[in-house]
């Protein structure tokens, strides 16, 4: 039986499923039920300075994206950082930390960009013996028109500038929240690292506008007749989060700095392609308030039986694994070519192969009046679109031809070596041939 | 359900009124908002899509399905109509399972096709609840159609002929239009007077007028009509039905079960039907089983239908047999009745097993009887009077590409004119095309 056992910077937990700093872990209620529902973790919802609290919209704080069958893909909001009070935010943190030593329990922080802030805040988060603290400069709505949240995360000067002043006053892991909605997503973890950062969590949400009310002409969600953009998080936008974690994991400037995974987790599968890239646990939202807390056990299993099937004792056997693999477009090998490869006893002719590759790609699939879709290797250049559209999975795979077979769209055979665009013919600026 | 009042012979008020009620609902029940979106999203859009290619209206399924899923069913709706306009009852009516949903690659994919019959009914039902007519009469032409029957294959004619701004004169020998739609079929399969009513919605597009009670070769001739118009479409069905030949045939208590199936359709109170409580119903088609799973419905305690071939052969598809089966229709098959039995009123119906011999179907010398105090007969229709002017196979008549006949102003469709295959939806195809071809002709 695997061992799902995860220590993050010192923190451990049974498991690396943490809850992400949001609603779902907002109070105490919730955090307990959490808890017994099997979570290793969470990341408490983002505190700010003492005083009166923050006030939200009490209108609909959310928006949606929908797939097949109302599959929620993607979702939007508004909301700001907690609107309870401090002290009772901090009172019921001690109190479940007291009930539930094994779990790790880290506090979102969020104050505004003034030393004297942070310096006051840290202390009363050490005080409920919280493991470590996550420094929210990722919430991209309300809070960063007041220069907090993105509007810190947009500016790695910023970024570094907190972090070593957070670091300077407590003894607690730090892990900062980064915010992806900067052009190199590189440069605030840099930031966030020489600012002192024990680790970076990403990503924050997305800007975005889920939807348009086209009776009443406004964004939705809308409040009294307006709306605002909000962030956007969930199954959609994984991939955008895992290619950053990746170039963080992969950058030699940012290389070893430990890194949590959110964005769009909703499997165990999931969880794990962040953790082959570079992420030593992962964060869970969306996939929470889309199911409840329950599917946590599904993502336990899951990986745990991947694990046994892989031969991974434990999760540190795979962590970054993929990261070597992980390299610029520049150094693809040229030399290598699949053709695709239609099933025909899995095809159920719907045709959308030949649809998508007669009019938008490259006229790679012949259609018979029997409706037989038969690949044409002359013209297949192995884009993959049919693979994508295909409904019915494994039906078309791409097969790679052996050194030395003929690439009948190339009239060249396919050569032994490795050559990519750093050594080509056409690039201009090629390394010389060996 | 209560038990049936098991009186012998044939009489009225077997069951009670909620057990009618229950019994003649809806076949399928209408989906609602979601569940039309929920079976929309099931639907692959495929490419050149073969449920388009196995509906003999053409109707392009992926395209108004995903007219649902996108929020517009009415312009799905249009989408249907504008190649069938009795789109509404072909929802209810047409053998799905051997057409569109058979042929859905989801069928092949895991065996559960995309509800095509159901989300067809989603749009053309959300369509017809609103005022308007959604489509508009080009001008007048000054040009003049006589229509025969106002079935599914005159009406389907007529709407297209309308539209092009041609005046239709529908001529119907029923005191009602709407033809099988509305004195065929089984009631459960169109509720609530639905034909009455889309006929009422089909004839909204104007320039339509019908006239029933008119019947060809009865109250005018086809001569006539070509002189008063400048064509003419005969699209009246089969109004003949075949006979047994049989010794007894006479007898009381049988009967047509295409003229018991339009008295049930007629009745606005199913409690003063009478059924029998041992029924036969003799014949394997769409008639039969509607009659024997009706008979069954209304109270009949027994009711058997009989094929002479095997099941194979038999017109009524599988889902029907199963539907038949599933209500307590015993089916026997392989089995020819030869003589009807009874003093005054029938009896009992004999039988003799039947086998495929090298010169067609031969009777053996095993024979059986079956307890029968009402027998139905459907084993055919025939065209009642052929009439003059058109040639016929000796059957139906003989009819070309777009329904043009032996004579250049008169077009045919429908189940009175040669090959289609007697169903309801192939009649509109038939109907419309030959509308199309009139047309062109017309027009010069």
């Amino acid at each position: 039986m695997a061992n799902l056992q995860s220590d993050f910077l010192g923190i451990k937990s049974p498991n690396p499923f943490w809850l992400a700093s949001a609603p779902p872990t907002d109070k105490e209620y919730n955090v307990r039920r959490a808890f017994e529902a099997g979570w290793g973790g969470v990341v408490w919802k983002t505190l700010g300075s003492e005083g009166p609290p923050i006030v939200n919209v009490s209108g609909p704080r959310y928006g949606a994206i929908w797939g097949a069958d109302r599959r929620l893909l993607g979702l939007n909001n508004i909301e700001l950082i907690t609107d309870r009070p401090l002290e009772v935010n901090l009172r019921e943190i001690k109190a479940v930390k007291r009930d539930y030593p094994d779990r790790a329990l880290v506090v979102s922080l969020m104050v505004p960009c003034e030393e004297q802030e942070w310096k006051t805040i840290l202390p009363l988060i050490e005080e409920t013996g919280a493991d470590g603290v996550e420094l929210n400069f990722g919430c991209p709505h309300g809070m960063a028109e007041r220069g907090m949240g993105s509007a810190v995360g947009q500016v790695p000067d910023y970024v570094e500038m907190v972090t070593r002043w957070v670091k300077e006053t407590t003894r607690m892991p730090c892990i900062v929240k980064l915010t992806p909605n900067i052009a190199d997503i590189t440069h605030p973890a840099r930031a966030a690292k020489d600012g002192g950062a024990d680790a970076v969590s990403l990503i924050n949400t997305i800007t975005s506008i889920t939807g348009v009310d086209l009776d009443i002409m406004a964004p939705t969600p809308t409040i009294d007749g307006k709306g605002t953009h909000g962030g956007y998080c969930g199954p959609a936008v994984k991939p955008i989060a895992m290619n950053m974690v990746a170039q963080i994991a992969r950058n030699p400037q940012t290389a070893g700095l430990p890194i949590s995974g959110i964005g769009g987790v909703t499997t165990w599968r999931d969880a794990a392609e962040f953790m082959a890239l570079g992420a030593s646990n992962v964060q869970v939202c969306t996939a929470a308030m889309t199911y409840g807390f329950k599917i946590v056990q599904e993502m336990i299993s899951g990986l745990s039986q991947w694990m046994d099937e892989k031969g991974y004792h434990s999760i540190d056997d795979f962590v970054g694994a993929a990261v070597p693999k992980v390299v610029d477009w520049q150094y693809l090998n040229l030399n290598h070519v699949t053709k695709a490869r239609i099933d025909q006893d899995a095809c159920i002719k719907c045709g959308r192969c030949y649809a998508a590759c007669e009019d938008t790609s490259h006229q790679a699939i012949s259609m018979s009046p029997e409706r037989v879709f038969d690949v044409k290797d002359d013209e297949c250049v192995a884009c993959n679109l049919c693979v994508n559209v295909c409904p019915v999975e494994g039906c078309i795979t791409m097969e790679t031809l052996a050194v030395g077979a003929m690439d009948e769209r190339t009239g060249v055979p396919v050569a032994a070596e490795h050559r990519d665009w750093t050594k080509h013919p056409n690039n201009p600026f090629a390394n010389a041939a060996e | 359900m209560s038990q049936p009042n098991s009186a012998q012979g044939v009489c009225s008020s077997r069951l009670t009124s909620q057990d009618y009620a229950e019994n003649f609902s809806d076949l399928h029940p209408p989906l609602d908002a979601h569940e039309a979106l929920v079976a929309a999203d099931r639907c692959y859009f495929c490419h050149d899509a073969p449920c388009i290619t196995a509906c003999p209206t053409d109707i392009d399924i992926p395209l108004f399905i995903r007219q649902i899923a996108t929020g517009t069913p009415e312009s799905a709706a249009r989408t249907i109509l504008s190649q069938n306009i009795l789109g509404g009852m072909c929802a209810r009516v047409c053998p799905t399972e051997t057409l569109c949903e058979e042929a859905c690659v989801r069928e092949a994919a895991e065996g559960q096709p995309v509800d095509i019959g159901r989300l067809q009914r989603f749009a053309t039902d959300t369509i017809m609840r609103s005022a308007s007519h959604p489509f508009q009469r080009a001008a007048e032409t000054g040009k003049t159609v006589a229509v025969i029957g106002a079935g599914p294959a005159g009406l389907s004619c007529a709407h297209r002929l309308a539209m092009h701004g041609h005046n239709v004169k529908i001529f119907d020998a029923r005191p009602k239009a709407g033809g099988l739609n509305e004195f065929g079929i089984a009631a459960y399969k169109s509720t609530d007077d639905f034909a009455a009513k889309e006929v009422e919605w089909l004839l909204a597009i104007g320039g339509i007028d019908i006239e029933t009670g008119k019947a060809l070769g009865r109250d005018m001739s086809l001569s006539d009509l070509i002189d008063t118009y400048d064509a003419v479409f005969l699209g009246m069905g089969l109004a003949g039905v075949n006979a047994l030949g049989l010794a007894g045939e006479e007898k009381d208590e049988v009967r047509d079960a295409v003229s018991f199936i339009a008295d049930l359709r007629q009745s606005s109170d199913l409690s003063t039907l009478p059924v029998g409580r041992h029924v036969v119903v003799i014949g394997g088609g769409m008639t039969a089983v509607d009659a024997a799973v009706q008979s069954k419905l209304l109270g009949a305690q027994n009711v058997h239908l009989v094929y002479r071939r095997g099941r194979a052969r038999m017109n009524a598809s599988k889902y029907e047999q199963d539907l038949a089966a599933s209500r307590g229709v015993n089916i026997i098959t392989n089995a020819e009745p030869i003589a009807v039995h009874g003093n005054g009123a029938v009896r009992e119906v004999e039988f003799s097993y039947t086998v495929e011999g090298p010169n067609g179907l031969e009777r053996t010398e095993d024979t059986f009887r079956l307890p029968a105090d009402q027998v139905l007969k459907a084993i055919g229709q025939t065209l009642e009077d052929t009439p003059d002017l058109v040639k016929t196979d000796g059957r139906k008549i003989e009819v070309g590409e777009n329904g043009r006949t032996s004579h250049p102003a008169i077009w045919a469709g429908g189940d009175c004119a040669s090959g289609g295959d007697d169903l309801t939806v192939t009649a509109v195809a038939e109907g419309r095309n030959a509308a199309e071809d009139i047309h062109r002709t017309l027009m010069g």
